[in-house]
């Protein structure tokens, strides 16, 4: 008989394993679905995860996908070897992009050197602050991080959409709900010409060496991992928790601010009340599939990024729609839950013992 | 503002603090067994979506809501094994649903955004809708109102009166003394979870097939976070919840008060007012430490192993 065992020492190979365990049984659960609503499984994976991949101009919007989903995951990953449940990396996203198009807009018929550098100091200000706001309520007043975080996630997103319909609204935009475009000044310098990969996609890569030497390197690092490893542990050796607990916070914070004004700074050059298809969201997965450490981030991101442009592909030339994306997240998020299990646990064969 | 408009006022808090008052039914019974179950709105979404598609396809808005029910309980299984037997943890499993049924749904019901259904009619009670200003406010609902009322006085009477009662609350305050005694702490849980997860199905059928009539991506708009916070607000108690529910419920129809009063402030603005209030309460809850700790379930969030109970 097949029976579970725990394993007396976390297994090291199950954790690289089971995210790749659990993407083959997203496929199969995938194809399985394809196959349900009569679209050919082997064309909806190449499309979705081959294509993506197949030339430079596919790569470099798989990039410019790539850079919110890594910036906002490495925060995140942070966070949550700290304990700290913030599932609000898309309303910081937004706030970001809030903050930084508003000093943007000020800069609008400058040509000052400053004018980037502001607006995206703006962004990740904002980000911080919008962070910083449930953190707060945490420490002080206990109040559950979990809830506040997403509540202020819905919070951005309206004062989004206001602005852009207020204040924020292009005069001569013809009454639509968006900014006017930024002035060149406030503009990301792009790589490569002809593509629209930009400099918040290194940006972001940077963000995850920064976030890898923070994690190994540091002391800080070093009490982040402890207090997520062993809570009662940390405290007993006197670490700071309100003090790691502003950090990660404030640096997913800024992380995921940087990500907003980056998109509208970059790609979108300008605001719009839907500059986020849930990159906020989908950073939770990412953390989690890139084992909420920094370098895996970016693996996990560059993946997370494949399935996103696969999914506009997939739309375009398959009429599968785009929420196709959504759901496969969901499964993959689900199957990774069930696969950590081995992590801790293990099948034996118990019909030896029984023999015996 | 005269009384005809408070009338309205409070007629429509009741009829958008219906869907919250069922699926914060649903997870207190849920937290009561010591589970937290985060997934609330993935599952509403999910019986949003198939509650209209059912009652579409057959043309039964009885069919729907039942379609709607039966897909919130087998999503509540799937946090319910991953929890329960798998040992996952509860927040991680929570979220994971969440964003499971936020992308399902949407796929699911790609193809039908933007079709409207008839939806539930209002059905004024013979006698007690003559009653004034209370008969229009309380009894002119469509059908699903009243049985959120029937069920919430009916929940009080089984949480607090009954054996069925008594051993939810054994098995969230203590699972271990619980399981001495021999209640079978998974099942109870089991039982529970899947309740929670039919409520949330229902709540979602509510906002699809009565409230909008419509489906619409995202369309329950965090109202399964809210009903969280609602719990907690409610100090897990049954009664209280239906208060808390209708409270939100005005808060999300604040425009229409603040229209009665003659200000105009951006629709936008006011969208964020149930968002704020829900932080708003979690300050004060939170605050209030000690009570907090006193009044929840004593397992809850906790995992329970019978395995390790040799």
């Amino acid at each position: 008989m097949i029976r579970i065992q725990a394993r007396t020492e976390p297994s090291n190979i199950m954790k690289v394993a089971s995210p790749l365990i659990a993407i083959v049984l997203t496929l199969i659960f995938g194809s399985i679905l394809f196959s349900a609503i009569g679209k050919s499984p082997t064309q909806a994976l190449q499309v979705l995860l081959i294509a993506p991949l197949a030339d430079s101009y596919n790569i470099g919007e798989m990039l410019v996908k790539m850079g919110p989903l890594l910036l906002c995951a490495v925060g995140l990953s942070l966070c949550y070897r700290a304990n700290m449940w913030n599932i609000g990396a898309e309303g910081q996203l937004l706030a970001g992009a809030l903050g930084g198009s508003a000093v943007a807009l000020f800069f609008i018929h400058s040509e000052s050197v400053f004018a980037l550098p502001l607006t995206l100091i703006a962004g990740i200000v904002s980000g911080m602050l919008w962070a910083a706001v449930p953190t707060f309520l945490k420490l002080q007043f206990n109040s559950n991080l979990i809830l506040t975080t997403i509540m202020f996630n819905y919070i951005a997103l309206y004062l989004l959409i206001w602005a852009v319909h207020g204040p924020l609204r292009d005069p001569e935009g013809y009454g639509f709900p968006e900014s006017a475009i930024f002035a060149d000044s406030t503009l990301l310098p792009t790589l490569f010409e002809g593509s629209r990969i930009h400099l918040g996609i290194l940006f972001a890569i940077f963000a995850g060496f920064v976030g890898w030497f923070i994690l190994t390197k540091t002391h800080l690092g070093f009490q982040i991992r402890v207090f997520g490893a062993d809570e009662p542990a940390a405290r007993y050796a006197g670490f700071n928790s309100k003090k790691l607990s502003w950090f990660v916070m404030l640096f997913a914070g800024g992380l995921a601010g940087l990500a907003g004004v980056a998109e509208t700074t970059g790609p979108i050059g300008q605001l719009t009340p839907n500059i986020s298809p849930g990159y906020g969201y989908s950073a939770i997965i990412v953390a989690y599939l890139g084992r909420l450490h920094p370098i895996g981030a970016i693996v996990a991101a560059i993946f997370m990024a494949v399935l996103y442009m696969g999914g506009d592909l997939a739309q375009i030339e398959m009429g599968i729609p785009v929420a196709v994306v959504s759901m496969f997240q969901g499964v993959l998020l689900f199957f990774l839950l069930a696969c950590d299990f081995f992590i801790n646990n293990r099948f034996i064969n118990t019909n030896n013992q029984a023999t015996n | 503002m005269d009384a005809d408009l408070i009338v309205q006022i409070l007629f429509a808090a009741i009829k958008t603090g219906t869907p919250l008052l069922f699926i914060a039914l649903g997870e207190v019974i849920c937290e009561k067994s010591g589970i937290l179950n985060l997934g609330q709105e993935g599952m509403m979404l999910m019986g949003a979506v198939v509650g209209f598609l059912a009652a579409y396809g057959s043309g039964n808005m009885g069919f729907g809501v039942l379609a709607a029910m039966a897909m919130g309980a087998f999503m509540s299984l799937l946090f319910a094994v991953l929890v329960l037997h798998v040992g996952a943890n509860q927040v991680a499993t929570g979220l994971a649903l969440t964003i499971f049924g936020t992308g399902l749904s949407a796929f699911v019901g790609a193809d039908f955004v933007g079709k409207t259904l008839q939806g539930f009619q209002p059905i004024p009670l013979p006698l007690l809708s003559d009653i004034p200003y209370l008969g229009r406010v309380l009894f002119s609902h469509d059908i699903l109102v009243y049985f959120s009322f029937v069920m919430t006085i009916a929940l009080i009477y089984v949480v607090n009166k009954t054996r069925i009662g008594l051993t939810l609350k054994a098995v969230g305050e203590n699972p271990h003394a619980a399981n001495a005694i021999g209640i079978k702490v998974l099942r109870v849980r089991y039982l529970a979870v899947m309740f929670g997860g039919a409520m949330a199905g229902l709540s979602g059928a509510y906002m699809s097939l009565v409230y909008t009539p419509m489906w619409v991506e995202g369309m329950t708009a965090g109202r399964g976070w809210i009903a969280l916070a609602l719990v907690v607000f409610a100090s897990w108690r049954v009664g209280r919840i239906m208060l808390g529910a209708y409270l939100f419920g005005l808060a999300s129809i604040m425009h229409l008060v603040l229209q009665g009063l003659g200000w105009s402030i951006s629709p936008n603005l006011l969208a964020m007012l149930p968002y704020v209030a829900t932080v708003i309460v979690m300050v004060i809850i939170g605050a209030d430490h000690f009570k907090e700790k006193l009044l929840a379930p004593r397992s809850l969030g906790k995992p329970f192993d019978p395995r390790n109970m040799a």
